[in-house]
């Protein structure tokens, strides 16, 4: 048990390399690169560890369970807030969920609380630790693989960098805020983590700030998934009102007995916690920082796409599931539409939609992800609770993948581009690990059955119908179809048809279509061979440092290859681990305890058991797929080869399809809305305005009192001092002369002479209100 | 009458009159001897605090300790009472960290017109107010150290100020006199109304708080308004903020940092540590306005930062929304929300200071705080400018950093304010106070965006140096030397003037820096010590 215990470890060691990197990277001969891959790798055992001990402790006999259950009840104080001295590591198995109470299919499994005291107030206390159930140990072996991987690729990717170092610790910092949100015992720790994220994701899609639309990106970025934030404060503080508690094992066994005030205060908790997660993980309508955020170098979009960051926010449902469960009435019984899935709904349609205008391959892989992450959130709006965290899992690693596929590309091949129509085309023949590796991550998004995505995915679409949520069935489908249509494209426009600009040079064509200034990721023109000079992601030729495999003969280097062909393994095998139709149920067994519910219709909060898988019923959906595919194929060819065709230039013929081009093209015109009319108008007149009222209205009070104050002090001295005191004085001046040295010793007395009538003044004033009030 | 050591207090608080009495016999030239006596008392001191520090029984944090009681001014039965319990320790430890270091600061930053003797001795003085402040249990005795503050920092803006320093430094004076005055009413009400002049404690904080509560609702509030206007101003509250913004766009560097790292927690404490526990009646009638006027403070603060276009007036825009958020803890009545309003007066003191020091670094380098012609910084300054960029997240309320605390509880707090308060009203001022932690990260990262990151502006480029961070990459090295040397022959004679951070900036940043840290990291440590005070000071109000 001891990495059940010492999980603490995991995200320290990465914040601790953070510092260390920061202070002592520039002088080591990797820059600091060695600290990160270092710390990543042990913490990356330890989780691994944790990960081992977890499933043993599933597998343990029920039995042993049932008496710890009892334990855990009958000694409430050893529940869960333990704290623990410097000395001695004590760690308690507490009680979690409401799954003990019930009897159920599903087992319940106890987490492992490890906790100190954070802060206190009264009576309230709110702690720190480890709390590791089956979610957390998935999520925690996930971040800290992807980011070893992504650490290695980023060796070589970003080497001779000009913040190189900066660029280690912003990404070892990333994988620490998710490593602790994701492990947090109690909200304030959650919003430790989500908030160091935040941070991090401004620094790294900043990274290199010194062009305007990077630093641009960084701040929209942040400031969007902060504007979400506003909901994770309202919302918990709404769940300490509610429970008196921020422990999250106990404000979802509260949610799931009932035992709260009221259900409409809890509904509107879960809707403002929800709105975070719309900001976090791009959902709409806040997902338009996401694209933006592929300003930032690959292996960043790589990791906040896949497993971190992003993925917070669907993290954030799954986490508090009981919550949102039983505060939106998921699964009751008639119900067809809930706010999760609703949003997650729109999500996939529109982000989809937005993935088939794009000329940015980074940015089609953003709109996928946006989409996807639609389908994790819809699984959960419809009670689908583990598929949609198994779609956490797979979705990590094959889309990991395809970003750093892309970036193996522009590193390698397209002269840093990442522009599909000016700079790719039929690079499939010369990279065939990038190439092999894309087909089988593209392949696992699209849902091809005995990819990864295949079973999670299908299986999200499957409960949607199962639980009686037929619309959102029907939204998964035409997802799925989009998805392979959109992803068949860029796959066509890479690594098919003629090479172009890039590519062609790379390729040894030196075809017309070479172009020698082009457009870069942001949008922003640079001359080519200059483009090292401003901040280009990738900094150096294409030149091959390193050796490269031996059967990859023009691929690019071994630190970017190694990770791709890992994670393109993973795209397959990982979906093994719940395989509905090999009666595959690991994952389940797993984690499915963290759910926090019971399972099954004798209770109100019961979230559904899984539909059994049929392959009739997944028939559709990979019909549809195909379908998608032949499509895309078809008209990808037709519009994207040199040879004329008749659907070349639709968009400027018919005018309808015209505007809905142009409807897409500008992202449903949301940005014209957020930045031009809202942010432009905070920024500009309001604030202008509210400056203006402080200059004329409350400093001109202040100044008039002023002002007034000096003309009656001018008044008074004019006509009473000069005329009517002076006059006395200057009448009894002759014999005051005489006196007046004698006199002189007192002018040092003033101050307490002044003093004395301040008092005095203060005490009648004080002595009015006394008779006012008496 | 926990400790022997009840000598610690008061010499901590006046020994910097020693110190000024040493240095009124150096002459005017001798500047390094000047102002090493004045540091050598600032270090004193601070060693005394320390001593203060250890010798503080942790356990008993809601006990005035060192506690002295000594008559003083009979006439009016005013007596020398001082002690320290866990609301006024932070603070007072505080005032003495950020004397020592703007002093030493100060070591090769005297503003014009020189005459570090005389900035120095003001300095000291300005110690004994604020230490005294804390310090002091008797509202006499309050008064006279909360007014001995306000004219060294008058002396501070009038004398080393900016250019508008003739008006800014007498708004300040007026205006916080005409708060002062109306306070000193209503401490005298107080008296009078609970028979002080019958008792031999007759301004003793401790009596007045058995007294107090008996007074009835109407008297209450009445003398609430008095001091809630004295306080107010001080703290300031929207309305009463005006004055801040040219004050501390004015002051020098020292004068802004020592602003807003204690002056404006002597109003904020004035409210937890005389107006609420004394009259709590009159706090619960006031609370709601209170709230809403912290809550309009958050937003209009916020906004007025938006609109500015000079840094320094930025940051002084922005103590009024972090304040509100201190006033929207006090306001809750509760437990948590004044825990919160305590470590966001010392958290707000560590992260303002900071950002004023860093105002002032940038004001001497380029000669203007403009944030148009700013750009670039993290190039010519890499240090400076994450400095600047630590201190804009910490200020923005980053979990992790000392902000955070300050906000996040007194939102928590906000939900479910003290028995007999409007649920609902605090409410819609907690969702308010949440969308204000928006606009915060507005202002600050636009700020940041706009003044650190990018290129260095044509007037500024080709100063200080440009391959600050570049161990590896040699891309961009000929693109920066051609840009260099041009720039360089162009504007030759700014070329010393844009440097990074010097030594003795990092002797006086790097202890603050390390506490935004720390506190942020591991905030068990100052609740531990406020929490039992304050549950002590609301001990009248019932909890939700």
């Amino acid at each position: 048990m001891w990495f059940l215990e010492h999980a603490w470890l995991i995200p320290l060691i990465p914040a601790i390399a953070f510092f260390g990197i920061i202070f002592f990277g520039k002088k080591l001969p990797k820059g600091g690169s060695e600290i990160a891959l270092i710390a990543m790798v042990a913490a990356l055992v330890i989780a691994g560890g944790t990960a081992k001990q977890w499933i043993d402790h599933t597998n343990a006999p029920a039995a042993e369970h049932a008496a710890e259950v009892v334990e855990g009840e009958t000694a409430p104080a050893a529940d869960n807030v333990l704290a623990v001295e410097e000395d001695g590591a004590v760690a308690a198995a507490a009680v979690e969920g409401a799954g003990a109470a019930v009897e159920g299919e599903g087992h319940h499994v106890e987490a492992i609380d490890h906790t100190w005291t954070w802060w206190e107030s009264g009576a309230l206390s709110f702690t720190i630790g480890s709390h590791i159930d089956g979610l957390a140990v998935m999520l925690l072996l996930l971040v800290t693989f992807i980011s070893t991987l992504v650490l290695l690729y980023s060796t070589e990717y970003v080497r001779g960098d000009r913040r190189f170092t900066h660029f280690f610790a912003s990404l070892v910092l990333f994988s620490s805020g998710m490593l602790a949100m994701v492990l947090a015992p109690d909200m304030s720790q959650l919003i430790l983590g989500w908030e160091i994220m935040g941070l991090c994701s401004f620094m790294l899609i900043g990274h290199w700030w010194e062009e305007t639309a990077n630093s641009k990106a960084a701040l929209k970025a942040f400031f969007t998934v902060r504007t979400g934030d506003i909901g994770l404060l309202v919302g918990t503080a709404m769940l300490l009102g509610i429970f008196k508690t921020l422990d999250i094992s106990k404000i979802n066994e509260m949610a799931a007995a009932g035992e709260f005030e009221s259900r409409t205060v809890l509904t509107w908790a879960a809707v403002a916690l929800f709105i975070a997660a719309i900001g976090k993980s791009g959902q709409f309508p806040l997902h338009t920082w996401l694209p933006d955020a592929m300003a930032g170098p690959t292996p960043v979009s790589s990791l906040l796409h896949s497993s971190t960051m992003v993925v917070a926010g669907v993290f954030l449902v799954a986490r508090l599931y009981p919550v949102f469960h039983v505060g939106l009435q998921i699964n009751l019984l008639g119900q067809h539409f809930n706010l999760i899935a609703v949003i997650g709904g729109i999500t996939i349609l529109i982000a989809a939609g937005l993935a088939f205008v794009q000329n940015d391959i980074k940015k089609v892989l953003a709109y996928s992800t946006v989409s996807q992450l639609g389908y994790m959130m819809m699984g959960l709006g419809v009670g689908a609770w583990v598929p949609a965290v198994f779609h956490i899992f797979t979705h990590a690693f094959f889309k990991c993948c395809l970003f750093l596929c892309a970036g193996s590309v522009s590193h390698t091949a397209s002269h840093h581009s990442f522009d599909m129509k000016k700079d790719m085309g039929g690079l499939a023949r010369k990279m065939p690990v990038t190439f092999g590796t894309w087909m089988v991550s593209t392949a696992a998004l699209c849902g091809v059955p005995f990819f990864s995505g295949f079973f999670s995915k299908d299986e999200i679409i499957d409960s949607a119908d199962h639980n009686g949520y037929k619309v959102f069935f029907i939204i998964g489908l035409i997802g799925a179809f989009m998805t392979t249509a959109y992803m068949t494209r860029a796959t066509y426009l890479t690594f098919f048809g003629k090479a172009r600009g890039g590519a062609a040079h790379f390729l040894g064509e030196h075809g017309d279509a070479h172009a020698d200034v082009h457009a870069d990721a942001h949008g922003a023109v640079h001359v080519d061979v200059h483009a090292d000079v401003h901040g280009h992601d990738d900094h150096h030729a294409p030149a091959h440092h390193s050796k490269p495999l031996p059967f990859a003969p023009s691929d690019s280097p071994w630190q970017l290859t190694t990770p791709l062909l890992i994670l393109g393994v993973l795209a397959v095998a990982s979906g093994y681990l719940n395989a509905a139709p090999f009666k595959l149920h690991y994952f389940e067994r797993w984690i499915e305890s963290s759910i926090g519910l019971p399972f099954g219709q004798e209770s109100v909060s019961a979230v559904p058991e899984a539909p059994t898988f049929e392959w009739i019923k997944a028939l559709p959906s990979i019909g549809l797929v195909a379908l998608g595919f032949v499509i895309s194929l078809g008209l990808s060819k037709a519009v994207f080869s040199e040879k004329a065709s008749p659907i070349k230039g639709l968009t400027q013929r018919i005018k309808p399809l015209g505007w809905a081009h142009n409807f897409l093209v500008n992202k449903y015109y949301l940005d014209h809305l957020y930045e031009k009319v809202i942010v432009r108008g905070i920024t500009g007149p309001i604030s202008s305005a509210a400056y203006w009222v402080n200059q004329n209205v409350l400093d001109g009070i202040v100044n008039g009192a002023g002002k007034g104050g000096r003309r009656t002090g001018e008044l008074v001295y004019k006509y009473v001092d000069q005329g009517l005191v002076d006059g006395i004085v200057n009448g009894s001046g002759s014999t005051a002369r005489g006196t007046g040295g004698a006199l002189q010793p007192m002018q040092s007395g003033k101050v307490n002479q002044y003093g004395a009538l301040l008092f005095s003044a203060a005490a009648i004033g004080a002595l009015v209100l006394v008779i006012v009030n008496s | 009458m926990l400790s022997d050591q009840n000598w610690l207090l008061s010499v901590g608080t006046f020994l910097p009159l020693v110190g000024v009495v040493l240095m009124f016999f150096v002459p005017k030239h001798d500047e390094v001897t000047a102002k090493g006596i004045a540091v050598i008392t600032a270090a004193a001191t601070l060693v005394i605090g320390i001593v203060t520090l250890i010798n503080f029984d942790y356990d008993q944090s809601e006990k005035l300790q060192f506690f002295v009681d000594h008559k003083w001014i009979d006439v009016i039965s005013s007596r020398y009472i001082v002690g320290l319990d866990g609301l006024s320790l932070p603070l007072y430890i505080l005032s003495m960290i950020i004397t020592l270091l703007v002093m030493l600061y100060s070591w090769n930053h005297v503003p014009s017109p020189g005459n570090p003797k005389a900035f120095y001795i003001l300095m000291l003085v300005l110690q004994v107010g604020m230490a005294g402040t804390f310090i002091a249990q008797d509202l006499i005795l309050f008064f006279v150290f909360f007014e001995l503050v306000l004219l060294p920092m008058y002396f501070m803006i009038g004398v080393w100020g900016g250019e508008n320093r003739q008006y800014a430094s007498l708004k300040f004076f007026l205006y916080t006199m005409f708060g002062s005055a109306l306070m000193l009413v209503a401490f005298l009400a107080l008296f009078f109304q609970t028979k002080g002049a019958d008792s031999d404690h007759g301004f003793s904080i401790l009596r007045l708080i058995e007294e107090g509560a008996g007074l009835s609702r109407n008297v209450q509030i009445w003398i609430f308004t008095g001091m809630f206007i004295g306080f107010a101003v001080k703290v300031p509250m929207f309305p009463f903020h005006t004055w801040l913004p040219d004050a501390h766009t004015q002051a020098p560097t020292q004068g802004s940092v020592i602003l807003a790292a204690i002056l404006l927690k002597l109003g904020t404490y004035g409210f937890i540590r005389i107006a609420i526990p004394i009259l709590p009646a009159g706090a619960k009638a006031w609370a709601p306005w209170i709230g809403i006027l912290a809550v309009i403070g958050i937003i209009y603060g916020a906004l007025g930062c938006l609109a500015q276009t000079d840094m320094k007036r930025l940051i002084a825009f922005s103590s009024v929304a972090h304040m509100g958020y201190v006033m929207l803890g006090l306001s809750t009545l509760t437990p948590l929300g004044v825990n919160a309003a305590m470590f966001g007066m010392v958290a707000h003191g560590l992260i303002t200071g900071m950002l004023f020091f860093v105002a002032g670094s940038v004001k001497e380098r380029y000669h203007t705080l403009e944030i148009k012609r700013l750009s670039g910084m993290l190039k010519q300054m890499p240090k400076l400018g994450w400095i600047l960029g630590f201190c804009a997240m910490a200020s923005l309320g980053l979990p992790g950093l000392a902000g955070f605390w300050g906000e996040f509880p007194a939102i928590l707090a906000a939900y479910s304010p003290a028995d007999g308060l409007s649920v609902t009203l605090f409410r819609v001022l907690m969702v308010i106070a949440a969308v204000g932690t928006v606009l915060a990260a507005g202002y600050l990262l636009w700020l940041y965006q706009r003044t650190a990151f990018g290129e260095p502006t044509d007037e500024f480029a080709g100063h200080g140096h440009h391959d600050h961070d570049d161990g590896h990459g040699a891309h961009d090295h000929d693109a920066s030397v051609l840009a260099h040397s041009v720039g360089a022959a162009a504007n030759d004679d700014h070329q010393s003037d844009i440097h990074d951070v010097t030594v003795i900036e990092w002797i006086a940043w790097t202890p603050l820096l390390i506490g935004i840290l720390v506190l942020g990291v591991y905030p068990q440590l100052m609740f531990k010590i406020l929490d039992p005070a304050v549950q002590v000071a609301l001990k009248a109000f019932k909890a939700p």
